[in-house]
């Protein structure tokens, strides 16, 4: 009935777990610049864009953050192939990753759009600004300033979030956790120490984007 | 191919959103009174107990909920129990729903003026009759719309324990799609279920939220 643990099982394992975490970052860079950048083009296209634009891009909003992340990648996995679309493991889990993180980060994006202050979008204007140097200049880099923070943990639960996409058999983390505990059996200590790594990697993520916050952003903009 | 027909996909992957609804319900309840204690530690006098639950609440949102699954599985049948799936499942969304809400609720009771504090405390009111006199049945109000938004992540949290084999909706999908070798029109009905649970949940978080918001301007 006494079960001893063991956990220095784990470490003939070391390489494949710095594999899983070298994807996991991997997935995570790529996934938050085009997602955030998908986010800063459908806020636009919410708040300035053509009318006949608004409705799709309120309805994909809707869509994404109303299902889960596991349904998103299986439809774009095994879903889009039948449309003629194939894609390998590491293309769906970046392009579902896209898609959600964009979803999230037009919303975010777009709160921190509306708390811009009229006047200030006029005063732009009014320096014959083109309207596209005012979203660019005047409205988006306080935007993003303002919601950083939230802009931040969106990123930090699509990571966690990315622990899914071990299920395609992409080779992260997670990936590399189910591989370790069937070669060795050792499932509890194996998911423990993953689990840890986790802890640490969000930590991390946390900070670089911290700091990123403050190269981006030296001054206070005005609210 | 095979005689599983558009319509028995339909209606098999209805019977089992079932056991997402149940699950979510569960998870969302038992989670919500867990989450009520943490929040008491967190929001409570001992420092030392506040510094548990802060490290609890970081534990389970630092980690993948995926993870927390896992270990409960995994866990809970090295102490020597046969856990069914559903069990596991239910114990990790429980504690990962309970620091969720925890820190939820955190911010509703800190939104809450510091002179009801001292003003039940002048009364000689304990810390537990501060909270359930005079604190938490208003930071009820402004808790509502978050909470409710909530709801939706721990219905789209529910989907991860098809992997740890809880069979409910997203496993009945995965199922479904080897039988019929029709992935596109499974995972297509599949989202537009999950996405009939949980929007009208966000819609009603939404509307909860620009109630309160009136009812603020009004005083």
């Amino acid at each position: 009935m006494a079960y001893h643990f063991d956990f220095g099982s784990i470490l003939d394992y070391t390489p494949v777990l710095i594999k899983g975490i070298a994807i996991t970052i991997e997935l995570i860079a790529i996934g938050a610049v085009i997602g955030v950048g998908v986010g800063i083009v459908c806020a636009w296209a919410r708040s300035f864009g053509p009318k006949w634009l608004r409705p799709p891009v309120s309805a994909y909003v809707e869509l994404i953050r109303n299902t889960p992340f596991l349904v998103q990648l299986f439809f774009i996995f095994f879903g889009l192939p039948s449309l003629g679309l194939k894609l390998t493991e590491m293309q769906g889990a970046i392009i579902a990753m896209v898609v959600n993180l964009g979803a999230y980060s037009t919303e975010i994006i777009r709160a921190g759009i509306q708390a811009t202050p009229r006047g200030l979008i006029e005063a732009g204007a009014s320096l014959a600004m083109t309207p596209l140097q005012v979203f660019r200049y005047v409205i988006l880099k306080p935007a993003l300033q303002r919601i950083w923070p939230a802009l931040s943990s969106q990123i930090v639960i699509v990571m966690l979030g990315s622990a899914v996409c071990s299920q395609i058999a992409v080779e992260e983390l997670t990936f590399a956790a189910n591989f370790i505990q069937s070669r060795n059996f050792r499932a509890f200590e194996t998911y423990f120490i993953v689990t840890g790594i986790y802890l640490l990697l969000s930590i991390l993520l946390r900070q670089v984007l911290r700091s990123l916050g403050w190269w981006l952003f030296p001054k206070k903009v005005a609210r | 191919m095979s005689d599983i027909s558009t319509w028995d996909i339909l209606r098999n992957l209805l019977l089992a959103a079932r056991w997402t609804i149940l699950l979510s319900l569960v998870a969302f309840v038992c989670g919500g009174l867990f989450g009520l204690i943490v929040l008491m530690l967190r929001t409570g006098r001992s420092a030392w107990m506040r510094r548990c639950a802060m490290g609890y609440i970081e534990l389970f949102q630092g980690t993948p909920l995926l993870m927390q699954l896992f270990l409960a599985f995994f866990g809970l049948s090295l102490i020597g129990f046969n856990v069914p799936a559903w069990l596991a499942a239910g114990l990790a969304l429980t504690l990962w729903t309970g620091a969720f809400l925890a820190e939820i609720w955190r911010g509703c009771v800190e939104s809450i003026p510091k002179g009801q504090w001292e003003a039940s405390s002048s009364l000689a009111m304990g810390y537990l009759q501060q909270m359930r006199y005079v604190i938490l049945p208003q930071a009820f109000r402004v808790a509502i719309p978050p909470t409710v938004g909530f709801s939706v992540q721990v219905v789209k949290g529910t989907a991860l324990t098809s992997i740890i084999g809880f069979i409910e909706l997203s496993k009945a999908s995965t199922m479904l799609t080897n039988a019929t070798f029709a992935p596109f029109t499974v995972y297509g009905f599949v989202a537009l279920i999950y996405f009939a649970l949980c929007w009208p949940l966000s819609k009603t978080s939404q509307a909860l939220e620009r109630k309160l918001n009136v009812a603020h301007h009004g005083h």
